[in-house]
């Protein structure tokens, strides 16, 4: 049986530990699932770390590991959500030939109207940074290509959920004990 | 580890002493009320070694043939007395022969904790003689595992590793601890782990989770419970008692739910799943409400999950939240220990006895026993079965021994007709099958619970995986008693090659030594038996002899273990022959 498979933007709350990263995505590993990116960060709590993984899965499969991974030791609380839950951002950074820049007149229309940002520019290169859905990120990188990319690199998603998320409480929950 | 972060909570508040780490190792297991550990020593655990010599007197440490055995010796150890087993390795090769024995308790949700030695922290990373990244390789198999690079670290690390590893779930926890955080003095105090923020090892029972299951379990006509390891882990042998005799409820078990309640109860209908009995199996399929408790409904239960109890509303009792759905969808799921679930169940529960549907499972066991018990028990035959072999140790043991099988033919014979009258009886090797099993987890059942017989089923095959443990069982005179049920071949490979693979015995044929020179040349008491005439005596022998004792049984070579659900086939399609 084929079940749907969508896209979820996969949050954990963890305390910070070696070999945590490990231990997580051999739960992905081991099924089969590809992560499509992962981020891992600071969280609004002192002392917490938040990993943002982004998987193609089905619901199903989804809540199983969801499962599986609050099931480990040092995840407080893990959450998956859907992009319509989310507000979620990726960045990327372009690394170009500084000539175009001043040759191409073109190469400013673009980045003005992508509102992407340059972040340095020197004799050899320019440094083009960019935040916003993939969508938008994919369409720069398609009409810088043409002109010649010397380096791109984009980030894992990041996100916030629209919902609240109560870490925090949990953790004074048990604080409290 | 950030010790800020980990916010243990704290019971007690000890003085403080100075030792090496090494001797807080020791400490902290004997603040854990570790009395037995099993292992090997080697360069980078010498240090913990050198401390096990000067407290030999209150911590004894059995030297097993190979670190595999030691893990098993733990689990074994676990299995039948209820707490945590310890095992103790060296770094490189010491510590990667643990993983099976851990991947096996990782499967079995059994509560040991390993303790490997490792390079010193400097050598980490730079391919150092005998270094291996354990903490890397055990991850996807432990419950949880931790690397100790400061002596300051251990107490606080080991109190969380016996903490982990009973709580909730049971599992396996490693701990690698590097060669100078061993050497290294400290200011020692102990304190018991009685939490951790992130880690909430049991749920709370809700109790409307209760009402819901109450009201199913009412209103059902043709009840039926399969129990599994929960009830044994959670100590709800009692309640789970009360319930199917108030309810009246037939209850199956799975394999690692056996001996939780006593064979002879007249409402225990037997095994469930691929060798299981041929009431519950059929049956899986006719109850209208199919009460799961602590078990996690594996593919060797279920058989094929798109035919699997459609018709029956599912109850799942789990202490495990990511279990609950992950294989069979159920109506009602009870979070929880199966003990306090159970108990607060048994008031909503009305009296009832259900005798007609009791009449289905004793018209479907008078089949089975027809077809196939009364051959493997009573065979008219002149090869020896598996079957008869145990009818034997019932009969000397009266039901009270604990039978730890290896995995197999025989380990399927063992669990179908052993009789059990105590819990905490039946240790096998179910999730992992993993053959060699048996041999040292019996070492260790027979340590933990010496008043008990603990009597080793095995076959020739597995037997050879993990034999040197017989010089284990020489130098400590643990009075394990050793049955091998040979029929020189590896039966149940042999017996799918037969149904499956058009009788093609690829390297199932195995050619063996002289099994009762081998125990003789240990010094073990031996015996062979080849003849029916010969086997009640040899059994009586074996029980009777105060010490170690190894019995051969050979065997009908091409005997087949039913009935038999074959893979991706349907409970209900269980085959009788």
């Amino acid at each position: 049986m084929v079940q749907k498979t969508e896209l979820f933007t996969v949050s954990i709350y963890t305390e910070n530990n070696v070999g945590l990263l490990n231990r997580i995505s051999a739960i992905f590993q081991r099924r089969h699932i590809n992560i499509e990116s992962i981020n891992s960060s600071i969280s609004e709590i002192d002392g917490v770390s938040r990993f943002t993984i982004l998987v193609e899965v089905s619901e199903d499969q989804m809540r199983k590991v969801i499962g599986q991974i609050e099931k480990q030791v040092e995840v407080i609380k893990a959450y998956y959500h859907t992009d319509e839950d989310t507000i979620y951002q990726e960045s990327c950074l372009f690394k170009i030939k500084s000539d175009l820049l001043f040759e191409e007149r073109q190469i400013q229309n673009i980045i003005k109207e992508s509102n992407a940002r340059i972040v340095t520019v020197n004799r050899e290169f320019f440094v083009l940074e960019k935040s916003g859905r993939k969508s938008e990120v994919e369409l720069l990188y398609r009409e810088l290509k043409p002109f010649g990319i010397m380096q791109f690199v984009r980030s894992g998603r990041i996100a916030v959920t629209k919902d609240e998320m109560k870490i925090t409480k949990m953790l004074e929950a048990f604080a409290g004990v | 580890m950030d010790t800020q972060t980990i916010q243990n909570q704290k019971v007690t508040t000890a003085k403080t002493e100075r030792i090496s780490g090494s001797e807080a190792v020791v400490r902290c297991l004997l603040a854990e009320g570790v009395d037995i550990l099993y292992g090997y020593p080697g360069g980078a655990i010498m240090p913990v070694y050198d401390e096990l010599y000067k407290y030999q007197d209150r911590l004894h440490h059995v030297l097993t043939r190979h670190e595999q055995g030691a893990t098993h010796a733990a689990q074994g150890y676990a299995r039948i007395s209820g707490k945590v087993g310890v095992a103790i390795a060296t770094s490189g090769p010491g510590a990667t022969n643990l993983i099976t024995g851990i991947a096996d308790a990782q499967i079995d949700s059994t509560p040991i904790v390993c303790i490997t030695g490792q390079v010193g922290s400097h050598l980490l990373g730079s391919d150092a003689f005998q270094e291996t990244d354990i903490v890397g390789i055990s991850t996807p198999v432990t419950k949880w595992n931790h690397q100790i690079t400061k002596a300051s670290e251990i107490p606080e690390v080991l109190a969380k590793a016996f903490y982990i590893a009973k709580s909730g779930r049971p599992g396996p926890v490693l701990i690698d601890i590097t060669k100078d955080a061993q050497f290294e003095e400290f200011d020692f105090s102990y304190e018991k782990c009685t939490g951790i923020r992130s880690y909430k090892p049991t749920p709370k029972v809700e109790i409307s989770a209760i009402e819901q299951a109450a009201s199913l379990i009412n209103l059902a006509k043709k009840p039926m419970i399969v129990w599994g390891q929960g009830v044994i882990l959670g100590e709800a042998e009692n309640e789970l008692k009360q319930l199917i005799e108030k309810a009246g409820i037939p209850a199956a078990w799975t394999i690692l739910g056996a001996s939780a309640i006593p064979t002879a109860h007249p409402l225990n209908v037997g095994m469930v799943g691929m060798h299981g009995n041929y009431a519950p199996n059929k049956l899986t399929n006719e109850c209208d409400v199919l009460i799961a408790i602590g078990m996690r409904f594996d593919d060797r239960v279920t058989g094929n999950l798109n035919t699997y109890a459609k018709q029956a509303k599912i109850i799942h009792f789990e202490i495990d939240p990511a279990e609950v759905d992950k294989n069979v969808k159920t109506d009602v799921a009870v979070l929880g220990n199966a003990k306090e679930s159970l108990r607060m169940l048994l008031p909503f529960i009305g009296k009832n006895t259900h005798e007609e549907w009791h009449q289905e499972f004793k018209n479907y066991y008078d089949i089975e026993y027809k077809q196939i018990i009364q051959n493997d028990l009573y065979p008219s035959k002149d090869g020896l079965t598996m079957g008869e072999v145990l009818k034997e140790i019932n009969l000397q043991t009266k039901g009270d021994a604990a039978i730890v099988s290896d995995v197999g033919q025989h380990q399927m014979v063992a669990c179908r007709y052993a009789e059990f009258n105590n819990t905490k009886s039946n240790i096998t090797s179910g999730g992992l099958g993993t053959m060699g099993f048996a041999l040292p987890a019996a070492i260790g059942a027979k340590m933990a619970a010496p008043d008990r017989e603990v009597v080793a089923i095995i076959g020739d095959g597995g037997y050879q995986m993990t034999i040197q443990e017989l010089g284990t069982i020489f130098q400590t005179k643990v009075p394990v008693k050793i049955v091998v049920l040979n029929n020189n071949f590896l039966g149940m490979v042999r017996q799918w090659q037969q149904l499956f693979f058009d009788k093609r015995y690829a390297s199932t044929e195995l050619v063996n030594p002289d099994f009762v020179q081998i125990a003789k040349g240990y010094f073990i008491e031996a015996q062979k038996v080849t003849q029916r005439a010969e086997l009640g005596e040899a059994v009586q022998t074996m029980i009777a002899h105060d010490g170690p004792y190894f019995l051969e049984v050979c065997v009908e070579k091409e005997d087949n273990v039913f009935p038999m659900i074959p893979t991706g086939a349907s409970v209900s399609d269980i085959r009788l022959s």
